[in-house]
């Protein structure tokens, strides 16, 4: 298991804002109105998108929200490895996969490219603006090696796309997510084998089924 | 034709997003089409027909989906029925749900009716794992297309009231535990539970609940469509109906492909991956279903059938049919051992041999990917790895020990050569042993 701790440094206060609120109840609508406590992960969500990070204050706020005991949100915010504990930077947090099928593929090289450009993993940069770490499988694998950036996915890349997109991120501009080699998606390099059968997409599909298969009355 | 399955056999047919993924599009492509009919033939029909079509969960444990909607209680009593599906798709190679949650969320949303219906739940939610923002968005659009067309909710053009939400973690492989998705989803640290009770009796909120995986959900309309003899007409008899299959690691072109069951592995990294980089002899090893399998060797690959009775025979498994390709160039060794940290982070600390052993385990393996290790050590990691295994309260325990037992199994040599040439190049080694910890 992981151990994670809250940061050292803590703000005084926090306060939700406007939006948040209005999501949060968006969230604790889902649920059965007894069962409130159900939307602590969203929420935790949301104040992260709202800070960047998770802090003391904010967990208390939330529990409070919530009717929950402090204790019991602590506990969640520091199992779930996706909040962060203290602040990232403001212009990537920079996530790669290090997995073993990433690590067939070379996510080795991205690591070196973000120790080389932002610094040791796990710590803000000098700037303040970046923040990288290695993260656990993050379910794109034929799509190796990849990094989420800011909640987004950047597929197929090379130590240079790296160094290009973390250009682009301080350049204050927003690079495009998905696959840097010829592909669509999971497709295969080059362009699909299948799904070619153009009968697939002509609407033929949606013609109404006048009798659904067996269902034929069992005679006796 | 490339594979074994006929495009117009295959059921999702936007898997890589070429077309349009809004309900316009996926009604095109022939979802939502009679999904009336098929609710007006009645529960037992619907059970009857799933258990008819062979499917077996998508998840990995392969258990028969039929029947698992038949454990649910008869009649609604005091507690309302849920269906909860399993989109937390964390086991390393697997990214075929993903897929199906941003390219083709309809069918997904209209098995989840279905499923519904046939254990009269009025509810579902649909747990994605946090990372997954893209698709959740996706989701979250597409339900919101089906409420506003009336295919779902409140009096909607089913004649069954039916609400989906969908929800999210954070980050915990975990939680894709069915018992230990439950805890996250009411709000609580992912951590399994016991079982006795089963999600069926006591799951969500304590009422009777099915957790499914969202292929095994999002198949349900077209079997029912085109009739469970249609999908049990592929595969092997047990092991039957199309499959998505991701192909990940030292192929030339990796990629998600739907393919029938029982599809030749070479025939599937050949065919449809442009085979193995530097040729089929230079393949050393495969993990054919996500990292919790035991890897297979090259002679296995040459004749193994990718279903869940071939691999068993070889003592692995199909999993997820997640297949990570490894060359000769792999270091086999630090691979599993990457395996190992993974479990070692993710293990959700309830266990005492799961949370001291995954780490136990990771600290050796990296010792011995450097040789700094004593022959001895190979025994007695095998050994800690058996008493891992099925001593936890869930399978990540199992799934820790199993990559582990595998590479021992096949590769034991790897290990004891990467020893002795690590002791070539020193003098002594008087008391060199030392314990992992």
């Amino acid at each position: 298991m992981s151990v994670r701790r809250l940061a050292k440094e803590q703000p005084a206060t926090f306060a939700f804002s406007k939006e948040t609120v209005k999501k949060a109840e968006w969230w604790i609508a889902k649920y059965p109105a007894d069962r409130r406590q159900s939307a602590v992960i969203p929420i935790l969500w949301l104040v992260q998108k709202q800070e960047g990070w998770v802090s003391e204050p904010a967990i208390r706020a939330i529990a409070d929200l919530l009717g929950m005991a402090y204790i019991r949100v602590l506990e969640v915010a520091t199992f779930y490895t996706m909040f962060m504990l203290e602040p990232v930077g403001s212009a990537a947090l920079i996530q790669v996969c290090g997995t073993t099928p990433c690590m067939l593929r070379g996510s080795n090289d991205l690591m070196k490219v973000c120790k080389d450009r932002i610094g040791p993993k796990q710590t803000l940069s000098a700037d303040g603006r970046f923040y990288w770490e290695e993260v656990e499988c993050l379910g794109a694998c034929v799509n190796a090696p990849m990094a989420m950036i800011n909640d987004y996915y950047f597929e197929d890349l090379t130590a240079a796309d790296l160094n290009q997109i973390i250009d682009d991120f301080a350049a204050g501009k927003t690079p495009e997510r998905g696959p840097r080699v010829d592909r669509i998606n999971s497709a295969p390099e080059g362009g699909a084998l299948t799904l070619t059968d153009p009968k697939l997409y002509d609407g033929s599909a949606a013609k109404p089924i006048k009798k659904l298969p067996n269902t034929e009355p069992v005679s006796a | 034709m490339v594979g074994m399955l006929a495009d117009k056999d295959r059921i999702f047919t936007n898997l890589y997003g070429l077309h349009d993924w809004g309900l316009e599009g996926a009604k095109q492509r022939g979802c939502w089409n009679a999904t009336r009919d098929m609710l007006d033939m009645g529960r037992d029909w619907l059970i009857t027909n799933v258990k008819n079509s062979g499917l077996r969960g998508r998840g990995g444990a392969g258990f028969s989906t039929g029947l698992k909607w038949s454990f649910m209680p008869k009649e609604v009593k005091d507690r309302p029925h849920y269906l909860v599906v399993n989109a937390d798709e964390s086991e390393p190679g697997t990214c075929k749900d993903r897929e199906i949650m941003r390219h083709d969320p309809h069918l997904l949303i209209e098995g989840c009716l279905i499923a519904s219906f046939a254990m009269q739940a009025h509810a579902c939610y649909i747990y994605l794992r946090g990372e997954y923002v893209l698709e959740r968005e996706r989701m979250e659009a597409a339900v919101k297309q089906a409420y506003e067309a009336k295919l779902i909710g409140k009096n909607n053009v089913h004649g069954w009231d039916f609400d989906v939400y969908i929800h999210h973690g954070a980050g915990a492989y975990i939680c894709g535990e069915e018992t230990a998705l439950l805890e996250s989803l009411e709000g609580k640290k992912g951590q399994p539970r016991l079982k006795p009770p089963f999600p069926a009796g006591a799951g969500l909120y304590g009422c009777p609940t099915t957790v499914n995986n969202v292929e095994s959900i999002a198949v349900v309309g077209t079997i029912l469509r085109r009739g469970a003899d249609w999908f049990a007409g592929f595969g092997r008899p047990n092991n039957t109906g199309t499959k998505l299959m991701s192909i990940s690691g030292h192929v030339n072109r990796p990629c998600n492909v739907e393919e029938a069951m029982s599809i030749p592995l070479r025939q599937l990294l050949e065919e449809h991956c442009g085979g193995v980089r530097g040729g089929w002899g230079n393949l050393k090893a495969v993990i054919p279903g996500g990292v919790s399998v035991p890897l297979i060797t090259r002679e296995m690959s040459e004749v193994a059938l990718m279903d869940f009775d071939s691999l068993r025979d070889m003592k692995s498994g199909l999993g997820t049919a997640a297949v990570i390709v490894m060359d000769n160039d792999t270091d086999l060794v630090k691979a599993i051992a990457r395996i190992s940290y993974f479990y070692k982070h993710e293990s959700c600390g309830q266990c005492t041999p799961c949370r001291e052993g995954t780490g136990w385990m990771w600290r050796v393996l990296e010792r011995m990917a450097v040789g700094e290790a004593d022959p001895s050590e190979i025994d007695l990691l095998l050994d800690v790895a058996g008493q891992v295994e099925g001593h936890t309260i869930c399978a990540l325990g199992d799934a820790a020990a199993w990559p582990v037992q595998g590479l021992i199994r096949h590769f034991r040599h790897e290990i004891e050569d990467r020893i002795s040439a690590y002791r070539s190049r020193r003098a002594n080694f008087a008391g060199h042993a030392i314990a992992a910890e």
